[in-house]
Protein backbone atom coordinates (compact mmCIF):
# COMPACT_ATOMS: atom_id res chain seq x y z
CA UNK A 1 0.00 0.00 0.00
CA UNK A 2 2.99 2.09 0.21
CA UNK A 3 2.58 5.15 -2.15
CA UNK A 4 5.22 7.69 -2.17
CA UNK A 5 3.24 11.14 -1.79
CA UNK A 6 2.91 13.33 -4.79
CA UNK A 7 5.33 15.84 -4.93
CA UNK A 8 3.80 18.29 -6.55
CA UNK A 9 2.93 20.54 -3.31
CA UNK A 10 6.43 21.15 -1.94
CA UNK A 11 7.11 23.76 -4.39
CA UNK A 12 3.86 25.43 -3.64
CA UNK A 13 4.70 25.05 -0.14
CA UNK A 14 7.45 26.62 0.42
CA UNK A 15 5.85 29.94 -0.81
CA UNK A 16 3.86 30.45 2.10
CA UNK A 17 2.15 27.21 2.68
CA UNK A 18 -0.63 28.97 1.12
CA UNK A 19 -2.19 26.70 -2.60
CA UNK A 20 -2.92 27.97 -5.59
CA UNK A 21 -4.84 28.36 -7.72
CA UNK A 22 -8.24 27.71 -5.35
CA UNK A 23 -11.30 25.97 -6.41
CA UNK A 24 -12.98 27.38 -3.29
CA UNK A 25 -12.39 28.95 0.09
CA UNK A 26 -13.79 28.54 3.55
CA UNK A 27 -14.07 31.89 5.00
CA UNK A 28 -14.17 32.53 8.73
CA UNK A 29 -17.25 29.93 8.80
CA UNK A 30 -19.13 29.28 11.42
CA UNK A 31 -21.56 27.21 11.93
CA UNK A 32 -25.26 26.93 14.14
CA UNK A 33 -26.82 23.86 15.47
CA UNK A 34 -30.16 25.96 16.65
CA UNK A 35 -28.11 28.46 19.53
CA UNK A 36 -24.69 25.62 19.88
CA UNK A 37 -21.86 26.96 17.66
CA UNK A 38 -20.40 23.44 16.14
CA UNK A 39 -17.60 25.61 13.53
CA UNK A 40 -15.78 28.30 14.97
CA UNK A 41 -14.46 30.68 12.53
CA UNK A 42 -13.02 27.98 10.45
CA UNK A 43 -10.69 29.15 6.96
CA UNK A 44 -9.51 26.47 4.39
CA UNK A 45 -8.28 26.78 1.31
CA UNK A 46 -9.06 24.00 -1.27
CA UNK A 47 -6.80 23.78 -4.09
CA UNK A 48 -7.81 23.21 -7.42
CA UNK A 49 -7.02 19.44 -8.51
CA UNK A 50 -5.59 18.60 -5.31
CA UNK A 51 -6.82 16.50 -2.42
CA UNK A 52 -7.34 18.14 1.14
CA UNK A 53 -7.83 16.16 4.46
CA UNK A 54 -10.04 16.83 7.41
CA UNK A 55 -8.82 15.40 10.02
CA UNK A 56 -9.66 15.50 14.24
CA UNK A 57 -11.23 13.38 16.67
CA UNK A 58 -15.00 12.58 16.08
CA UNK A 59 -17.20 15.38 17.31
CA UNK A 60 -14.66 18.15 16.07
CA UNK A 61 -16.49 19.49 13.47
CA UNK A 62 -15.20 18.12 9.99
CA UNK A 63 -18.41 16.15 8.78
CA UNK A 64 -20.02 19.64 9.66
CA UNK A 65 -17.82 21.90 8.20
CA UNK A 66 -17.39 19.68 5.08
CA UNK A 67 -21.74 19.96 4.49
CA UNK A 68 -21.51 23.59 4.93
CA UNK A 69 -19.95 22.86 1.25
CA UNK A 70 -23.15 21.38 -0.44
CA UNK A 71 -25.65 23.50 1.85
CA UNK A 72 -26.71 19.99 3.21
CA UNK A 73 -27.34 21.99 6.48
CA UNK A 74 -30.28 23.72 4.93
CA UNK A 75 -32.23 20.46 5.15
CA UNK A 76 -33.07 20.57 8.64
CA UNK A 77 -34.43 23.52 10.24
CA UNK A 78 -32.23 25.43 13.12
CA UNK A 79 -29.33 25.43 11.15
CA UNK A 80 -27.21 29.29 10.50
CA UNK A 81 -24.00 29.53 8.68
CA UNK A 82 -22.14 32.70 8.79
CA UNK A 83 -18.61 33.77 6.94
CA UNK A 84 -18.50 32.68 3.51
CA UNK A 85 -17.68 29.70 1.35
CA UNK A 86 -15.99 31.18 -1.95
CA UNK A 87 -16.34 29.10 -4.59
CA UNK A 88 -14.18 29.63 -7.74
CA UNK A 89 -13.94 30.78 -10.42
CA UNK A 90 -16.26 33.56 -10.22
CA UNK A 91 -15.46 33.34 -6.27
CA UNK A 92 -19.30 33.75 -5.17
CA UNK A 93 -20.10 33.61 -1.89
CA UNK A 94 -22.31 29.94 -1.77
CA UNK A 95 -24.20 30.36 1.60
CA UNK A 96 -25.35 33.95 0.38
CA UNK A 97 -29.19 33.15 1.05
CA UNK A 98 -29.54 34.23 -2.63
CA UNK A 99 -27.86 31.27 -3.62
CA UNK A 100 -30.01 28.99 -4.61
CA UNK A 101 -28.72 25.61 -3.13
CA UNK A 102 -29.71 23.28 -5.61
CA UNK A 103 -27.73 25.28 -7.84
CA UNK A 104 -24.49 24.82 -5.63
CA UNK A 105 -25.55 21.47 -5.41
CA UNK A 106 -25.33 20.67 -8.97
CA UNK A 107 -21.85 21.88 -9.41
CA UNK A 108 -20.57 19.46 -6.07
CA UNK A 109 -20.77 16.38 -5.22
CA UNK A 110 -20.74 14.17 -2.30
CA UNK A 111 -19.91 10.92 -1.60
CA UNK A 112 -21.65 9.86 2.15
CA UNK A 113 -19.80 8.01 5.16
CA UNK A 114 -21.83 4.39 4.51
CA UNK A 115 -22.91 3.81 0.55
CA UNK A 116 -26.36 5.02 0.02
CA UNK A 117 -27.45 3.75 -3.47
CA UNK A 118 -30.99 4.43 -4.53
CA UNK A 119 -32.99 1.45 -4.78
CA UNK A 120 -32.78 1.75 -8.16
CA UNK A 121 -30.73 -0.31 -10.98
CA UNK A 122 -27.02 0.53 -11.29
CA UNK A 123 -27.94 2.54 -14.33
CA UNK A 124 -30.55 4.02 -12.96
CA UNK A 125 -27.98 4.98 -9.64
CA UNK A 126 -25.57 6.34 -11.94
CA UNK A 127 -28.04 8.36 -14.26
CA UNK A 128 -30.05 10.08 -11.15
CA UNK A 129 -27.57 13.03 -11.44
CA UNK A 130 -28.29 13.41 -14.99
CA UNK A 131 -31.87 12.90 -15.18
CA UNK A 132 -32.48 15.43 -12.42
CA UNK A 133 -30.67 17.65 -14.62
CA UNK A 134 -32.96 16.94 -17.47
CA UNK A 135 -30.87 14.37 -19.72
CA UNK A 136 -33.00 12.18 -21.82
CA UNK A 137 -30.75 11.49 -24.38
CA UNK A 138 -30.61 7.58 -24.15
CA UNK A 139 -27.33 7.96 -26.11
CA UNK A 140 -25.87 10.69 -23.53
CA UNK A 141 -26.58 8.68 -20.66
CA UNK A 142 -25.43 5.68 -21.78
CA UNK A 143 -21.95 7.20 -22.59
CA UNK A 144 -21.66 8.97 -19.31
CA UNK A 145 -23.15 6.20 -17.06
CA UNK A 146 -20.44 3.99 -18.83
CA UNK A 147 -17.64 6.88 -18.49
CA UNK A 148 -18.58 7.29 -14.69
CA UNK A 149 -18.80 3.58 -13.94
CA UNK A 150 -15.17 3.11 -16.16
CA UNK A 151 -13.98 6.04 -13.57
CA UNK A 152 -15.08 4.78 -10.37
CA UNK A 153 -13.16 1.72 -11.89
CA UNK A 154 -16.22 -0.56 -11.55
CA UNK A 155 -17.15 -1.04 -14.74
CA UNK A 156 -15.68 -4.29 -15.60
CA UNK A 157 -17.37 -5.72 -12.40
CA UNK A 158 -21.16 -4.56 -13.03
CA UNK A 159 -21.25 -3.95 -16.89
CA UNK A 160 -23.05 -6.97 -17.59
CA UNK A 161 -25.47 -6.54 -14.60
CA UNK A 162 -26.14 -2.88 -14.70
CA UNK A 163 -29.96 -3.69 -14.24
CA UNK A 164 -29.24 -4.95 -11.03
CA UNK A 165 -30.49 -3.31 -8.27
CA UNK A 166 -27.74 -1.09 -6.87
CA UNK A 167 -28.67 -2.65 -3.76
CA UNK A 168 -27.50 -5.83 -4.21
CA UNK A 169 -23.69 -4.95 -5.33
CA UNK A 170 -21.03 -5.70 -1.92
CA UNK A 171 -20.18 -3.00 0.35
CA UNK A 172 -17.22 -1.77 -1.21
CA UNK A 173 -19.16 -1.52 -4.95
CA UNK A 174 -21.68 0.32 -3.25
CA UNK A 175 -19.28 2.90 -2.40
CA UNK A 176 -17.76 2.79 -5.88
CA UNK A 177 -21.37 2.51 -6.93
CA UNK A 178 -21.81 6.44 -5.07
CA UNK A 179 -18.80 7.71 -6.65
CA UNK A 180 -19.77 6.80 -9.95
CA UNK A 181 -22.94 8.64 -9.57
CA UNK A 182 -21.11 11.81 -8.05
CA UNK A 183 -19.03 11.47 -11.14
CA UNK A 184 -21.37 11.30 -13.78
CA UNK A 185 -22.23 14.83 -13.59
CA UNK A 186 -18.27 16.35 -13.58
CA UNK A 187 -18.53 17.75 -10.74
CA UNK A 188 -15.96 20.70 -10.31
CA UNK A 189 -15.17 19.50 -6.22
CA UNK A 190 -15.88 16.10 -5.03
CA UNK A 191 -16.57 16.22 -1.40
CA UNK A 192 -16.33 12.65 0.74
CA UNK A 193 -17.00 12.27 3.93
CA UNK A 194 -15.56 9.45 5.94
CA UNK A 195 -15.90 7.33 2.33
CA UNK A 196 -14.11 4.67 3.17
CA UNK A 197 -15.01 4.37 6.98
CA UNK A 198 -17.48 1.21 6.46
CA UNK A 199 -15.50 -0.44 4.18
CA UNK A 200 -13.23 -3.70 4.45
CA UNK A 201 -8.86 -2.92 4.14
CA UNK A 202 -9.35 -4.02 -0.05
CA UNK A 203 -12.38 -1.95 -0.46
CA UNK A 204 -10.57 0.81 1.23
CA UNK A 205 -7.09 0.40 -0.67
CA UNK A 206 -9.12 0.56 -4.11
CA UNK A 207 -11.07 3.48 -3.26
CA UNK A 208 -7.44 5.46 -2.48
CA UNK A 209 -5.97 4.40 -5.35
CA UNK A 210 -9.21 5.25 -6.99
CA UNK A 211 -9.15 9.04 -5.84
CA UNK A 212 -5.47 9.31 -6.92
CA UNK A 213 -5.86 8.55 -10.45
CA UNK A 214 -9.34 11.44 -9.79
CA UNK A 215 -7.88 14.23 -8.38
CA UNK A 216 -6.50 15.08 -12.03
CA UNK A 217 -9.92 15.48 -13.07
CA UNK A 218 -12.00 17.17 -10.16
CA UNK A 219 -10.81 19.01 -6.71
CA UNK A 220 -11.20 16.58 -3.68
CA UNK A 221 -12.31 17.68 -0.19
CA UNK A 222 -11.99 14.49 2.12
CA UNK A 223 -13.00 13.91 5.97
CA UNK A 224 -11.58 11.24 7.33
CA UNK A 225 -10.62 9.82 11.18
CA UNK A 226 -8.03 7.81 9.86
CA UNK A 227 -4.71 10.09 9.94
CA UNK A 228 -2.90 7.16 8.20
CA UNK A 229 -5.35 7.57 4.97
CA UNK A 230 -4.71 11.19 5.12
CA UNK A 231 -0.92 11.46 5.26
CA UNK A 232 -1.24 8.52 2.14
CA UNK A 233 -3.81 10.05 -0.08
CA UNK A 234 -3.72 13.98 0.96
CA UNK A 235 -2.02 17.34 -0.56
CA UNK A 236 -3.10 19.50 2.55
CA UNK A 237 -4.13 18.62 5.59
CA UNK A 238 -6.46 21.00 8.03
CA UNK A 239 -6.45 19.56 11.37
CA UNK A 240 -9.29 20.50 13.11
CA UNK A 241 -10.31 20.09 16.77
CA UNK A 242 -13.54 21.23 18.75
CA UNK A 243 -15.14 22.99 16.04
CA UNK A 244 -11.66 25.29 15.47
CA UNK A 245 -9.20 24.82 12.71
CA UNK A 246 -5.71 23.74 14.49
CA UNK A 247 -3.12 24.01 11.87
CA UNK A 248 -3.70 23.76 8.13
CA UNK A 249 -0.65 22.73 5.92
CA UNK A 250 0.70 19.75 3.15
CA UNK A 251 0.12 16.82 4.42
CA UNK A 252 3.91 16.25 4.62
CA UNK A 253 4.71 19.29 6.24
CA UNK A 254 2.02 18.37 8.68
CA UNK A 255 2.59 15.24 9.24
CA UNK A 256 6.73 15.40 9.47
CA UNK A 257 6.80 18.39 11.45
CA UNK A 258 3.62 19.86 12.77
CA UNK A 259 4.17 23.33 14.10
CA UNK A 260 1.31 23.20 16.60
CA UNK A 261 1.07 21.53 19.91
CA UNK A 262 -1.88 19.95 19.82
CA UNK A 263 -1.84 19.05 16.06
CA UNK A 264 1.50 16.98 17.20
CA UNK A 265 -0.22 15.42 20.08
CA UNK A 266 -2.75 14.18 17.70
CA UNK A 267 -0.83 12.72 15.06
CA UNK A 268 1.54 11.00 17.59
CA UNK A 269 -1.61 9.22 18.98
CA UNK A 270 -1.35 11.31 22.02
CA UNK A 271 -5.56 11.99 22.23
CA UNK A 272 -8.06 11.51 19.40
CA UNK B 1 -38.47 -1.85 43.68
CA UNK B 2 -39.65 -3.42 46.71
CA UNK B 3 -38.60 -6.78 46.76
CA UNK B 4 -36.15 -6.86 43.86
CA UNK B 5 -32.80 -8.18 45.33
CA UNK B 6 -29.70 -6.05 44.87
CA UNK B 7 -26.70 -7.36 43.54
CA UNK B 8 -24.43 -3.96 43.61
CA UNK B 9 -22.31 -3.10 46.82
CA UNK B 10 -24.39 -1.20 48.85
CA UNK B 11 -22.11 2.31 49.91
CA UNK B 12 -19.57 1.70 52.46
CA UNK B 13 -19.87 -2.23 51.37
CA UNK B 14 -17.51 -0.80 48.44
CA UNK B 15 -14.31 -3.08 47.61
CA UNK B 16 -15.58 -6.26 49.05
CA UNK B 17 -16.39 -8.87 47.07
CA UNK B 18 -19.37 -9.97 48.26
CA UNK B 19 -22.88 -8.74 47.68
CA UNK B 20 -24.99 -7.13 50.13
CA UNK B 21 -27.94 -9.06 49.36
CA UNK B 22 -28.23 -12.77 48.30
CA UNK B 23 -31.49 -14.79 47.91
CA UNK B 24 -32.42 -17.89 49.05
CA UNK B 25 -33.21 -20.42 47.31
CA UNK B 26 -36.82 -20.92 48.70
CA UNK B 27 -37.56 -16.91 47.33
CA UNK B 28 -35.98 -18.11 44.13
CA UNK B 29 -38.31 -21.39 44.05
CA UNK B 30 -41.64 -18.96 44.67
CA UNK B 31 -40.07 -16.20 42.24
CA UNK B 32 -39.48 -19.06 39.20
CA UNK B 33 -43.42 -20.49 40.28
CA UNK B 34 -44.66 -17.01 39.85
CA UNK B 35 -43.26 -16.48 36.65
CA UNK B 36 -44.22 -19.40 35.15
CA UNK B 37 -48.33 -18.89 36.35
CA UNK B 38 -48.16 -15.95 35.15
CA UNK B 39 -46.31 -16.72 31.72
CA UNK B 40 -49.08 -19.46 31.20
CA UNK B 41 -51.63 -16.94 31.80
CA UNK B 42 -50.61 -14.58 29.45
CA UNK B 43 -50.71 -17.57 27.13
CA UNK B 44 -54.02 -18.30 27.44
CA UNK B 45 -55.16 -15.01 26.92
CA UNK B 46 -52.98 -14.98 23.31
CA UNK B 47 -54.67 -17.97 22.78
CA UNK B 48 -57.98 -16.88 23.07
CA UNK B 49 -58.19 -14.99 19.84
CA UNK B 50 -56.09 -17.65 17.70
CA UNK B 51 -58.70 -19.77 18.91
CA UNK B 52 -61.63 -17.78 18.24
CA UNK B 53 -60.22 -16.96 14.46
CA UNK B 54 -60.27 -21.03 14.56
CA UNK B 55 -63.14 -21.49 15.46
CA UNK B 56 -64.64 -19.23 12.54
CA UNK B 57 -63.07 -20.73 10.16
CA UNK B 58 -64.20 -24.27 11.46
CA UNK B 59 -68.04 -22.77 11.77
CA UNK B 60 -67.88 -21.31 8.34
CA UNK B 61 -66.13 -24.82 6.72
CA UNK B 62 -69.09 -27.01 8.52
CA UNK B 63 -71.80 -25.19 7.60
CA UNK B 64 -70.06 -24.51 4.30
CA UNK B 65 -70.17 -28.25 3.72
CA UNK B 66 -73.94 -28.71 4.46
CA UNK B 67 -74.81 -25.89 1.75
CA UNK B 68 -72.56 -27.70 -0.64
CA UNK B 69 -74.62 -30.73 0.15
CA UNK B 70 -77.46 -29.35 -2.02
CA UNK B 71 -75.49 -26.96 -4.28
CA UNK B 72 -72.99 -28.00 -6.65
CA UNK B 73 -69.39 -26.25 -6.07
CA UNK B 74 -69.50 -25.93 -10.41
CA UNK B 75 -72.86 -24.11 -9.92
CA UNK B 76 -72.16 -22.10 -7.33
CA UNK B 77 -69.00 -20.56 -9.36
CA UNK B 78 -70.40 -19.94 -12.52
CA UNK B 79 -74.37 -19.29 -12.20
CA UNK B 80 -75.13 -16.25 -12.76
CA UNK B 81 -77.96 -15.49 -10.69
CA UNK B 82 -78.16 -15.75 -6.96
CA UNK B 83 -81.96 -16.34 -5.55
CA UNK B 84 -81.78 -18.58 -3.13
CA UNK B 85 -84.92 -17.01 -1.13
CA UNK B 86 -87.29 -17.57 -4.80
CA UNK B 87 -89.25 -20.45 -5.41
CA UNK B 88 -86.92 -21.19 -8.41
CA UNK B 89 -83.27 -21.20 -6.40
CA UNK B 90 -80.31 -20.07 -7.61
CA UNK B 91 -77.21 -20.36 -6.24
CA UNK B 92 -74.07 -18.43 -8.51
CA UNK B 93 -71.87 -16.26 -6.35
CA UNK B 94 -71.00 -14.61 -9.35
CA UNK B 95 -73.54 -11.57 -8.86
CA UNK B 96 -72.22 -10.95 -5.42
CA UNK B 97 -69.09 -11.34 -6.28
CA UNK B 98 -68.92 -8.98 -8.98
CA UNK B 99 -71.20 -6.18 -6.36
CA UNK B 100 -68.14 -6.56 -3.94
CA UNK B 101 -65.01 -6.50 -6.26
CA UNK B 102 -67.12 -3.31 -8.22
CA UNK B 103 -67.33 -0.96 -4.89
CA UNK B 104 -64.14 -2.50 -3.57
CA UNK B 105 -62.34 -0.65 -6.78
CA UNK B 106 -64.73 2.40 -6.85
CA UNK B 107 -62.92 2.96 -3.42
CA UNK B 108 -59.43 2.25 -4.71
CA UNK B 109 -60.04 4.75 -7.44
CA UNK B 110 -61.00 6.89 -4.39
CA UNK B 111 -57.89 5.96 -1.67
CA UNK B 112 -54.95 4.91 -3.95
CA UNK B 113 -54.31 8.31 -5.49
CA UNK B 114 -55.68 10.56 -2.65
CA UNK B 115 -53.99 8.02 -0.29
CA UNK B 116 -50.81 7.85 -2.13
CA UNK B 117 -50.19 12.10 -2.23
CA UNK B 118 -51.58 12.67 1.32
CA UNK B 119 -49.03 9.98 2.53
CA UNK B 120 -45.71 11.67 0.38
CA UNK B 121 -47.49 15.15 1.87
CA UNK B 122 -46.97 14.17 5.39
CA UNK B 123 -43.97 12.28 5.09
CA UNK B 124 -42.28 14.66 2.81
CA UNK B 125 -43.68 18.17 2.83
CA UNK B 126 -45.28 18.86 6.03
CA UNK B 127 -44.23 20.42 9.10
CA UNK B 128 -44.30 19.05 12.04
CA UNK B 129 -46.59 21.34 13.51
CA UNK B 130 -48.91 20.51 10.05
CA UNK B 131 -48.27 17.13 10.61
CA UNK B 132 -49.80 17.10 14.47
CA UNK B 133 -52.90 18.75 13.09
CA UNK B 134 -53.67 16.50 10.53
CA UNK B 135 -52.80 12.88 11.57
CA UNK B 136 -55.52 13.16 14.43
CA UNK B 137 -58.03 14.22 12.09
CA UNK B 138 -57.16 11.27 10.15
CA UNK B 139 -57.93 9.19 12.97
CA UNK B 140 -61.20 10.84 13.72
CA UNK B 141 -62.03 10.05 10.05
CA UNK B 142 -61.44 6.46 10.79
CA UNK B 143 -63.48 6.30 13.96
CA UNK B 144 -66.66 7.48 12.86
CA UNK B 145 -69.20 4.57 12.89
CA UNK B 146 -69.48 3.03 9.34
CA UNK B 147 -73.60 3.51 9.47
CA UNK B 148 -73.26 6.94 9.58
CA UNK B 149 -71.04 6.67 6.24
CA UNK B 150 -73.82 4.50 4.98
CA UNK B 151 -76.28 7.12 5.59
CA UNK B 152 -73.72 9.76 3.82
CA UNK B 153 -73.43 7.57 0.71
CA UNK B 154 -77.06 7.47 0.13
CA UNK B 155 -78.45 10.84 1.26
CA UNK B 156 -75.36 13.00 0.63
CA UNK B 157 -72.68 11.20 -1.96
CA UNK B 158 -75.28 9.57 -4.38
CA UNK B 159 -77.77 12.71 -4.07
CA UNK B 160 -74.61 15.06 -4.97
CA UNK B 161 -73.85 12.50 -7.81
CA UNK B 162 -77.12 12.58 -9.59
CA UNK B 163 -76.51 16.25 -10.16
CA UNK B 164 -73.98 15.78 -12.12
CA UNK B 165 -75.88 11.97 -13.51
CA UNK B 166 -79.16 12.44 -13.16
CA UNK B 167 -80.48 9.14 -14.29
CA UNK B 168 -78.53 7.77 -11.75
CA UNK B 169 -80.20 5.52 -9.41
CA UNK B 170 -80.84 6.01 -5.70
CA UNK B 171 -79.08 2.89 -4.72
CA UNK B 172 -76.06 2.42 -7.00
CA UNK B 173 -72.37 0.55 -6.31
CA UNK B 174 -70.70 4.05 -7.19
CA UNK B 175 -71.90 6.39 -4.18
CA UNK B 176 -70.56 3.62 -1.63
CA UNK B 177 -67.91 2.67 -3.57
CA UNK B 178 -66.73 6.47 -2.97
CA UNK B 179 -67.46 6.67 0.50
CA UNK B 180 -65.74 3.20 1.07
CA UNK B 181 -62.46 5.16 -0.71
CA UNK B 182 -62.81 7.82 1.91
CA UNK B 183 -63.42 4.80 4.52
CA UNK B 184 -60.07 3.16 3.80
CA UNK B 185 -58.14 6.72 3.52
CA UNK B 186 -56.86 6.48 6.94
CA UNK B 187 -55.53 3.26 6.94
CA UNK B 188 -53.65 3.80 3.67
CA UNK B 189 -52.33 6.80 4.07
CA UNK B 190 -51.10 5.90 8.05
CA UNK B 191 -49.75 2.58 6.37
CA UNK B 192 -48.03 4.57 3.57
CA UNK B 193 -46.73 7.51 5.28
CA UNK B 194 -44.73 5.01 7.79
CA UNK B 195 -43.45 2.82 4.94
CA UNK B 196 -42.57 6.89 3.75
CA UNK B 197 -41.02 7.58 6.84
CA UNK B 198 -38.93 4.24 7.60
CA UNK B 199 -36.93 5.64 4.44
CA UNK B 200 -33.46 6.28 6.13
CA UNK B 201 -32.87 9.99 6.04
CA UNK B 202 -29.26 8.95 4.15
CA UNK B 203 -31.09 8.36 0.86
CA UNK B 204 -32.94 11.66 0.83
CA UNK B 205 -29.28 13.45 1.16
CA UNK B 206 -28.00 11.23 -1.56
CA UNK B 207 -30.35 12.62 -3.32
CA UNK B 208 -30.30 16.25 -2.33
CA UNK B 209 -26.70 16.49 -3.11
CA UNK B 210 -27.24 15.18 -6.70
CA UNK B 211 -28.73 18.75 -7.00
CA UNK B 212 -32.60 16.86 -6.67
CA UNK B 213 -35.31 19.40 -5.53
CA UNK B 214 -37.29 17.92 -3.06
CA UNK B 215 -40.42 16.64 -5.14
CA UNK B 216 -38.00 14.45 -7.30
CA UNK B 217 -36.50 13.58 -4.03
CA UNK B 218 -39.52 11.99 -2.82
CA UNK B 219 -40.93 11.31 -5.79
CA UNK B 220 -37.67 9.08 -7.25
CA UNK B 221 -36.47 8.52 -4.38
CA UNK B 222 -38.28 7.93 -1.58
CA UNK B 223 -41.45 6.53 -3.15
CA UNK B 224 -40.01 3.85 -4.64
CA UNK B 225 -37.44 2.90 -1.84
CA UNK B 226 -41.22 2.44 0.09
CA UNK B 227 -43.11 0.66 -2.73
CA UNK B 228 -43.52 -2.60 -1.10
CA UNK B 229 -44.81 -0.54 2.30
CA UNK B 230 -46.86 1.43 0.00
CA UNK B 231 -48.44 -1.38 -1.82
CA UNK B 232 -49.03 -3.43 1.17
CA UNK B 233 -50.52 -0.47 2.41
CA UNK B 234 -53.01 -0.82 -0.96
CA UNK B 235 -53.40 -4.15 -0.16
CA UNK B 236 -54.75 -4.15 3.40
CA UNK B 237 -57.13 -1.37 2.00
CA UNK B 238 -58.82 -3.90 -0.41
CA UNK B 239 -59.23 -6.59 2.49
CA UNK B 240 -60.62 -3.81 4.21
CA UNK B 241 -62.42 -2.72 1.40
CA UNK B 242 -63.95 -5.76 0.29
CA UNK B 243 -64.86 -6.65 3.98
CA UNK B 244 -67.25 -3.45 3.93
CA UNK B 245 -70.44 -3.86 4.70
CA UNK B 246 -72.95 -1.39 6.49
CA UNK B 247 -71.90 1.17 3.48
CA UNK B 248 -73.01 -1.00 0.86
CA UNK B 249 -75.92 -2.63 2.36
CA UNK B 250 -77.21 0.67 2.78
CA UNK B 251 -76.38 2.92 -0.34
CA UNK B 252 -76.25 -0.06 -3.07
CA UNK B 253 -79.29 -1.99 -3.22
CA UNK B 254 -79.87 -5.25 -1.90
CA UNK B 255 -80.49 -6.87 -5.45
CA UNK B 256 -77.79 -9.37 -6.63
CA UNK B 257 -77.05 -8.18 -10.22
CA UNK B 258 -74.49 -9.69 -11.77
CA UNK B 259 -73.13 -6.08 -13.60
CA UNK B 260 -69.12 -4.06 -14.04
CA UNK B 261 -71.32 -1.54 -14.26
CA UNK B 262 -70.66 1.04 -11.24
CA UNK B 263 -73.79 3.17 -12.10
CA UNK B 264 -76.33 0.11 -11.47
CA UNK B 265 -77.57 -1.01 -7.81
CA UNK B 266 -76.45 -4.55 -7.01
CA UNK B 267 -76.00 -6.76 -3.42
CA UNK B 268 -72.52 -7.69 -2.19
CA UNK B 269 -71.19 -11.00 -0.28
CA UNK B 270 -70.98 -9.16 2.99
CA UNK B 271 -74.67 -6.67 2.31
CA UNK B 272 -76.45 -10.26 1.60
CA UNK B 273 -75.06 -11.47 4.83
CA UNK B 274 -76.42 -9.16 6.53
CA UNK B 275 -79.87 -8.76 4.77
CA UNK B 276 -80.42 -12.59 4.92
CA UNK B 277 -79.05 -12.62 8.66
CA UNK B 278 -81.20 -10.28 9.96
CA UNK B 279 -84.78 -12.06 8.22
CA UNK B 280 -86.26 -14.68 10.01
CA UNK B 281 -85.21 -17.80 8.44
CA UNK B 282 -85.03 -20.99 9.83
CA UNK B 283 -82.04 -22.65 11.37
CA UNK B 284 -80.38 -25.44 8.51
CA UNK B 285 -82.40 -24.51 5.69
CA UNK B 286 -81.08 -24.13 2.77
CA UNK B 287 -80.81 -20.27 2.50
CA UNK B 288 -79.42 -20.18 6.32
CA UNK B 289 -76.34 -22.16 5.16
CA UNK B 290 -75.79 -20.17 1.81
CA UNK B 291 -74.91 -17.20 4.19
CA UNK B 292 -72.05 -19.13 5.62
CA UNK B 293 -70.43 -20.27 1.59
CA UNK B 294 -71.01 -16.30 1.27
CA UNK B 295 -69.13 -15.92 4.17
CA UNK B 296 -66.51 -18.27 3.53
CA UNK B 297 -65.82 -16.91 0.03
CA UNK B 298 -65.44 -13.43 1.17
CA UNK B 299 -63.24 -14.93 4.64
CA UNK B 300 -60.99 -16.36 2.26
CA UNK B 301 -60.75 -13.14 0.12
CA UNK B 302 -59.95 -10.90 3.20
CA UNK B 303 -57.61 -13.65 5.14
CA UNK B 304 -55.67 -13.82 1.47
CA UNK B 305 -55.19 -10.12 1.19
CA UNK B 306 -54.30 -9.79 4.78
CA UNK B 307 -51.80 -12.25 4.70
CA UNK B 308 -50.02 -10.88 1.35
CA UNK B 309 -50.27 -7.46 2.78
CA UNK B 310 -48.26 -8.47 6.01
CA UNK B 311 -46.08 -10.11 4.18
CA UNK B 312 -45.21 -7.23 1.76
CA UNK B 313 -45.20 -4.90 5.12
CA UNK B 314 -42.88 -7.71 6.73
CA UNK B 315 -40.36 -7.51 3.40
CA UNK B 316 -39.76 -3.46 3.39
CA UNK B 317 -38.95 -3.31 6.73
CA UNK B 318 -36.26 -5.98 6.10
CA UNK B 319 -34.72 -3.74 3.19
CA UNK B 320 -32.74 -0.99 5.36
Amino acid sequence: MARSLDSSHVGSAEKGEWPKPLKAEACELSFYYGSRLVLKRVSVPIAQGNITALIGPSGCGKSTFLRCFNRMHDLYPGTRYEGAILLYPEGRNILDRQVDPIEVRMRLAMVFQKPNPFPKSVYENVAYGLRVRGVRDRRVLDEKVEQALRSAALWEEVKDRLSALGTSLSGGQQQRLCIARALATDPELLLLDEPTSALDPIATGNIEELLQDLKRRVTILIVTHNMQQAARISDWTAFMYLGELVEFGPTKRLFTTPTNKQTEDYITGRFG
Amino acid sequence: MKGRTVLVPEQGTAGSSKPLLVEGEGRRRVRRIRELVIEGGLLVAALVSVATTTMILAVLVVESLGFFDTVSLYDFLTDTLWTPLFDDPHYGILPLLAGTIVTSMVGLLVAIPIGTVSAMYLSEFASPRVREIIKPVLELLGAVPTVVYGYFALLVVTPALQWIWPDLPGFNMLGPGIVIGIMILPLVISLSEDAMRAVPMMLREGSYAMGATHLETAWRVVVPAATSGIVAAYVLGISRAVGETMVVAIAAGQNPNLTWNPMEPAATITAYIVQVALGDLPHGSIGYRSIFAAGLVLAMMTFTFNILGHVMRKRFREVY
